[in-house]
């Protein structure tokens, strides 16, 4: 089994708190793991990606080569677009739909939509609305999670208990939100993978 | 066996310093080096032995402190990124010529296509400028265990020893798992060669010489170091050098193991003796090291005639910027994956200052005043989250080379004609290299506005203490600046019009002038509110 996955955002999103789960879930499933950050002056705002790799064998490069990519995760729908050229053509795209526009030239949003639509594996999905309506507004970057679930590299379970270890400390409300808010993007993503 | 533990290679460079004995960490905050000194501040061992983590003032005055504490017996990591290698210089060539007496381990992260950086400079080179042994680890297990054989080097041959990493070394992770024993701390004890510390001529003529001898075992102990092998492979047209992580990228290409010899090279001097092993093997020699062609321009002079060597100086591998998978994928001839075409519909989107941020609001009163009154003016910057005045809508700054360059680049300019010249520089730049700069232009009563943007801490790292806080008025004052030209204000957008009067008012005295701007960065501000 290898899962090579690239998160992706902005600068201050929060792309790592995905990292830590999977992480964490794929470390106590047994898998070899490298995961590279982005620290420092890129960090104010800038488009920022993590790579992480995830596999039952050793893994060499902490860099994910062009083409090998199986998953690109955005918490932004441009910047999806941004790490394309690293996914393997039978790749999945997973990205929130709501724009981060802190730059003055951000273009259409029609035109972002149209290119994402092109790929042959997309889910796009409306993080913070989903959160909201499960009751769970701060834990957006969990429905994003959950709806890369049913690609099943990880069962969705092991990804729960990844969230119960990395959350338990903030208290069982907090667990419950965070899984109320993973469980909603899993349902979303189940239902609308069936129609691509 | 220990527990695993999922580690940035930051991190386990921490833990295998810690796991050493380690009895100080001696550091200013850099990317990609400040989660090392970080780790340790928060590990309970380090508290449990007191070891010294608090951040230094400046990258010279790590070095000399751990120096210090390397001379008194114990072990001393000094961590910095590349061009605090710079900074720290003078006490690092001093230190080749003192030799380590308790273990001195000095890491220097480079940062290879500029990250988060000025330059790409290779910190692989100040090991052969200083005559010392310099360890590259080319994973996080790797650099937990080189850490800690790093120390027992340092004391075995009484030579300080760099440990090099590069941006994706440091801020990745992987498992790391820790060896069992933890090592005590060393007790206090004074060097056995009391003569090399102290470096008048008389003294140093002799130690010189003996450096240079070590040095020939330094690459002796290269050539047999576990960290360092040759493996043979089917395939003899070709065979390969890999230094440090350039090794991964090489493997990545070959799943299923490289058809060619391979030299992977994690300790240096450079072993030349192995290389010529392999340049028996084959006829021509692929050199793959991130940054600079060190090892490449060695090998040109060693080799049998006809022996072809390629690497960055002939373009076979990309000259400048960070090595990746794909890179090294093209330097070795193999066509690339396929994958998809890259969209057009894609805007850059720079780093910025954050909003609500103090900088933002000195950044629009200085260029309210300059843009309109003063479009002679020059803005002589500096580093830190400050620099991106540079982007728009601000445009505010013209030079930004070094810590320290804004206050003496803008007396220079003063002096060479220009008015006004305005140097803007952070609290912790100003502790770190201004303040001598401020001292020269009292004592030279340069006409200059400089300027501190001082948001109580140095952000563009995260968030580490800052030297100077709550005293940066008295440090001027106490270098001499007229108090009354010490003036401070609020960047706040309700404050413009006295913060406009204010930078009018020092633009239009003739001396020196010190414009404190203070309000605290909006992260740790917002840090500060949680924990409340």
């Amino acid at each position: 089994m290898k899962q090579d996955i690239i998160l992706a955002g902005v600068g201050g999103q929060g792309i790592l708190s995905i990292a830590t789960v999977i992480g964490s879930a794929a470390l106590e499933y047994g898998l070899h793991l490298k995961q590279a950050e982005v620290h420092g002056m890129s960090q104010r705002g800038g488009d920022v990606q993590s790579n992480l790799r995830l596999s039952s064998e050793p893994i060499h490069s902490d860099l994910i080569p062009r083409g090998a990519a199986d998953l690109i995760i955005s918490l932004e729908p441009m910047e999806a677009l941004r790490y394309v050229p690293y996914l393997a053509p039978d790749g999945w795209v997973i990205t929130n739909t709501v724009p981060f526009v802190n730059i003055p030239d951000y273009p259409p949003m029609e035109s972002v939509m149209a290119a994402l639509n092109q790929l042959p594996h997309l889910i796009a999905i409306d993080v913070d609305a989903i959160a909201k309506e499960v009751g769970s507004p701060r834990s957006a970057n969990m429905v994003l999670l959950g709806a890369t679930a049913f690609l099943d590299f990880l069962g969705p379970e092991i990804l729960r208990d990844g969230i119960r270890r990395i959350f338990g400390r903030k208290g069982e409300a907090v667990v419950e939100a965070n899984i109320q808010a993973f469980d909603a993007g899993f349902r979303f993503a189940k239902t609308n993978s069936e129609r691509v | 066996m220990a527990d695993k533990q999922l580690l940035l290679g930051d991190e386990a460079v921490a833990l295998g310093a810690l796991h050493a004995g380690l009895s100080g960490v001696y550091a200013y905050p850099g990317t990609p080096s400040t989660e090392i000194t970080e780790y340790i501040q928060g590990h309970p061992l380090a508290r449990e032995r007191r070891v010294h983590d608090r951040w230094t003032t400046n990258e010279k005055t790590a070095m000399e402190g751990a120096l210090g504490m390397s001379y008194a017996g114990k072990r001393a990591l000094v961590c910095m990124k590349h061009v605090g290698m710079n900074v720290c210089a003078d006490p690092l060539m001093g230190s080749a010529m003192t030799g380590a007496n308790g273990g001195l381990v000095v890491t220097a992260c480079d940062d290879p296509s500029m990250h988060s950086s000025q330059n790409e400079q290779d910190s692989r080179f100040w090991g052969t400028f200083g005559m010392m042994p310099v360890f590259e680890p080319s994973n996080q297990q790797e650099a937990y265990e080189m850490t800690r054989a790093a120390f027992d080097y340092s004391e075995q041959r009484t030579i300080p020893v760099i440990m090099r990493l590069t941006t994706r070394m440091a801020h990745s992770r992987a498992v790391v798992t820790p060896a069992d024993d933890i090592r005590p701390q060393n007790e206090l004890h004074y060097p056995t060669h009391p003569r090399r510390w102290v470096t008048l001529p008389v003294n140093a003529r002799v130690r010189n010489r003996e450096l240079i001898k070590d040095y020939a075992r330094f690459e002796e102990d290269a050539a047999v170091s576990p960290f360092n092998q040759l493996s043979d492979g089917p395939d003899h047209q070709l065979g390969i050098i890999a230094c440090g992580i350039a090794y991964n990228y090489l493997m990545e290409n070959y799943p299923d193991g490289c058809p060619y010899p391979v030299l992977k090279v994690s300790q240096y001097p450079f072993p030349r003796r192995l290389a010529l092993q392999l340049a028996k093997m084959v006829p021509t020699i692929l050199v793959l090291e991130e940054g600079q062609p060190l090892v490449e321009n060695m090998l040109r002079g060693v080799f049998p005639v006809g022996t072809k060597i390629l690497g960055r100086i002939d373009e076979t591998v990309v000259r400048d910027g960070e090595l990746s998978p794909d890179e090294v994928r093209k330097a070795l001839g193999l066509p690339a994956l396929p994958t998809l075409e890259a969209s057009q519909v894609l805007a850059p989107r720079p780093p910025a200052l954050c909003q609500g941020c103090g900088h933002r609001d000195f950044y629009t009163a200085l260029n309210n005043v300059l843009k309109i009154d003063y479009p002679s003016a020059r803005v002589f910057s500096d580093i830190g989250c400050y620099t991106l005045g540079y982007m728009a809508p601000f445009q505010a700054i013209h030079t930004c080379v070094e810590m320290g360059a804004s206050f003496t680049m803008a007396q220079g300019a003063a002096y060479a004609g220009t008015w006004p010249a305005v140097g803007v520089l952070g609290d912790s730049t100003f502790t770190h290299s201004g303040m001598t700069g401020l001292l020269d232009a009292v004592n030279s009563n340069a006409d200059v506005v400089l300027c501190i943007s001082d948001n109580l801490t140095t952000a563009m790292t995260g968030g580490q203490d800052s030297a100077g806080t709550g005293r940066i008025e008295a440090i001027c004052a106490g270098l001499g600046v007229d108090p009354a030209h010490i003036r401070t204000i609020v960047p706040l957008p309700k404050n413009y019009p006295d913060m406009e009067q204010v930078i009018r008012e020092e633009i239009e005295y003739h001396g020196v002038s010190v414009i404190v701007c203070r309000r605290e960065c909006i992260q740790t501000a917002r840090r500060h509110a949680k924990q409340k």
